[in-house]
């Protein structure tokens, strides 16, 4: 038996005025999954979010909580409770009271909702905090005291808007760990709104990436980064390069894709589309392999000059121009690229195996 | 400030800016001053040099039972005026930060015009229109005339707070399951709380310094600074500076106040 989803869009358009910022969405999301929406501003990741938590009412379509419709539900009434991009804590209020606010919104008596919240504080490792008044704690504190004032209501979902932009990148990667621990831990559904990666694809079990008020692909990290849907995809990850061109087939009858920097042999798998159509082929840049000398058993290859490196850390990335001018770009360990003389300007030969690529629409 | 190299100060031009402000100061507050040191003279008339310190106009002052009666009726009207305008201010302030609407611009210019029409014009045109209801002469009509134009003061200073909230912090509020009126009540008065103590001392002083107008509506309930003018023009008693000294403490003090805790919020917020 399948689950009914814990929420659901059907249909749903959000326009404000004559501006769409969400064009008919249909999403499901699951009890106990931590699903991130990510896109790049003005995408209508946000919108989307705020109109689950109701603070924006849908144009057409049905958003639904636990099966009932939540359209017509004030934000007060809906339980999805949100951790804000600005936190938004009450500074009149000190730590403890910020997070016993919502339960001491829903009556709950002085005893009670003290007790839950310093729970909730100590879990969140912040209790000798208490009585501290918001201004004097530091950023990644902030940050757990508005966890904990929204988890403190321990509701089945709860929304994070770029929960963690405001920190520093070595809190930003701890906080991520505490992010998905405490999900893991609570089974608390998170709609994670991010317009990073790196954030997305740690911590979430599914992503949805979105473009101009639509869904371009739903999938797990893995299968969104392995097997980009669209070109959009592909160039917003920014992991793969793209090879353009029309779909074919080469003297032995095998699938093929005529490019300005070469022919390509395509993946097996998957049904490659019709002769004559236009197709992009997209290769992760960890998957090249440069070569020195024209490489003899390989069936993809290109000729490419090497125009500029960069170090991260323990990768490196290459940059290559094809003759037609196409940057290539390659990115391995240093130990993987020890037998090499890059020099800029250099001539080197790129290759990888076809299924390694992978075909998307245009 | 402090790092400025002091080379590149003109020691004169320096010179000649202290100079100037403690002139403008002086200028400002000889006149009060003189009116503090005569009102513990026991000469009758403000000659030089002084006489003996003496309390003895404020003993005369403290005797007269219309003296009471005036700081009685000024002080009623402050606290009334500073609570309803205060009130008044806060609607009209929360109105403009929570909604657009049209003629909003309109709404704002037509709140934050009382205090720019000259006051002889308000003064007569409240008398005209209270008499015309019969109000005229009361304590009320004074406190009706005050609230007009203290309200925009009021709504002015609680406008700045609210400008510098987070946005997200009302949508936060109902968002952890506060309705607009619990919204209200826990997060946007507590956080406007500095605010409206300030509005409310700043009318208050208004109220009690205002002259004008409370001469044209308020009858037989004069306020202090009426009084004061009927001092005067009856004879030249060096109790007026005994009042306008004892007005002044007052009016000083409740700016003050204003000042401290629009103030100590700012910087809290800073932090």
């Amino acid at each position: 038996m399948t689950q009914a989803p814990l929420v659901s869009f059907e249909g749903v358009v959000k326009r404000f005025g004559s501006y769409t910022a969400v064009q008919k969405i249909d999403l499901d999301i699951s009890q106990g999954e931590f699903l991130a929406l990510m896109g790049s501003s003005g995408c209508g990741k946000t919108t989307t979010l705020r109109m689950l938590a109701g603070l924006e009412a849908p144009t057409e379509g049905v958003i639904r909580l636990s099966g009932q419709p939540i359209n017509d539900l004030p934000s007060w009434s809906r339980d999805t409770p949100m951790v804000w991009q600005s936190l938004a804590l009450f500074p009149f209020l000190n730590v403890v009271e910020n997070v016993e606010f919502a339960l001491k919104m829903r009556g709950m008596g002085k005893a009670d909702r003290r007790r839950r919240a310093e729970q909730w504080l100590d879990r969140m490792q912040i209790a000798e905090f208490a009585g501290r008044n918001i201004s004097q704690l530091s950023g990644g504190q902030r940050q757990r005291v508005a966890l904990a004032r929204s988890l403190v209501v321990e509701p089945k979902i709860l929304l994070l808007d770029e929960p963690l932009s405001a920190l520093d990148a070595a809190l930003k990667v701890r906080m991520q760990s505490v992010l998905k621990n405490l999900q893991r831990e609570t089974g608390i559904t998170f709609v994670y709104v991010t317009h990073s990666q790196s954030e997305a694809f740690s911590m979430a079990d599914r992503v949805v990436i979105m473009s101009r008020g639509k869904v371009e692909q739903i999938g797990t990290p893995r299968d969104i980064y392995r097997a980009p849907r669209s070109r959009f995809v592909a160039d917003f990850l920014g992991s793969s390069n793209i090879f353009s061109g029309e779909l074919a087939r080469d003297a032995q009858g095998r699938p093929t894709i005529v490019t300005d920097s070469g022919d390509f042999i395509l993946p097996g798998v998957g049904a490659p589309g019709i002769e004559g159509q236009k197709s992009s082929l997209t290769v992760l840049d960890t998957r090249m392999q440069v070569h020195a000398d024209a490489p003899q058993d390989v069936q993809n290859s290109v000729a490419a000059r090497m125009v500029g490196e960069e170090f991260t850390g323990a990768t490196a990335t290459i940059y290559f121009e094809t003759q037609s001018g196409q940057e290539v770009r390659v990115q391995k360990t240093h130990e993987e690229l020890a037998g090499l003389d890059l020099q800029i300007g250099q001539l080197f030969h790129l290759s990888w195996s076809p299924s390694d690529g992978h075909l998307v629409n245009e | 400030m402090n790092q400025e190299n002091q080379a590149n100060r003109n020691p004169w031009v320096s010179g000649a800016l202290k100079l100037y402000v403690v002139l403008a100061y002086l200028f400002i507050f000889a006149p009060i001053l003189a009116s503090f040191v005569f009102s513990f003279n026991s000469d009758r008339f403000p000659t030089i040099p002084l006489g003996h310190f003496s309390t003895e106009w404020y003993r005369a002052v403290a005797a007269d039972p219309l003296v009471w009666e005036g700081l009685r009726n000024t002080l009623l009207v402050g606290v009334v005026v500073g609570v309803i305008s205060t009130a008044l201010g806060f609607g009209a302030a929360y109105t403009d930060y929570r909604y657009s609407f049209m003629g909003k611009q309109l709404y704002m210019a037509l709140a934050l015009l009382p205090p720019t029409i000259p006051v002889v014009i308000m003064g007569l045109a409240m008398l005209a229109f209270l008499s015309r209801l019969n109000l005229s002469g009361d304590a009320l009509a004074v406190i009706i005339a005050h609230v007009v134009i203290c309200a925009p003061f009021a709504m002015a200073v609680i406008r700045l707070r609210l400008s510098q909230m987070d946005p997200s912090l009302e949508p936060a509020a109902w968002n952890l399951g506060a309705s607009e009126w619990a919204t209200m009540r826990h997060v946007i008065v507590p956080f406007c709380r500095p605010a409206i103590l300030g509005a409310l001392f700043v009318t208050m002083a208004v109220s009690f310094d205002e002259f004008a107008i409370a001469w044209f509506v308020s009858g037989l309930n004069e306020t202090l600074p009426v009084k004061v003018l009927g001092f005067l023009q009856g004879q030249v008693s060096p109790r007026i500076n005994a009042i306008g000294t004892f007005v002044f403490v007052i009016s000083m003090t409740l700016l003050i106040l204003a000042q401290l805790l629009l103030g100590r919020t700012a910087a809290k917020d800073k932090e």
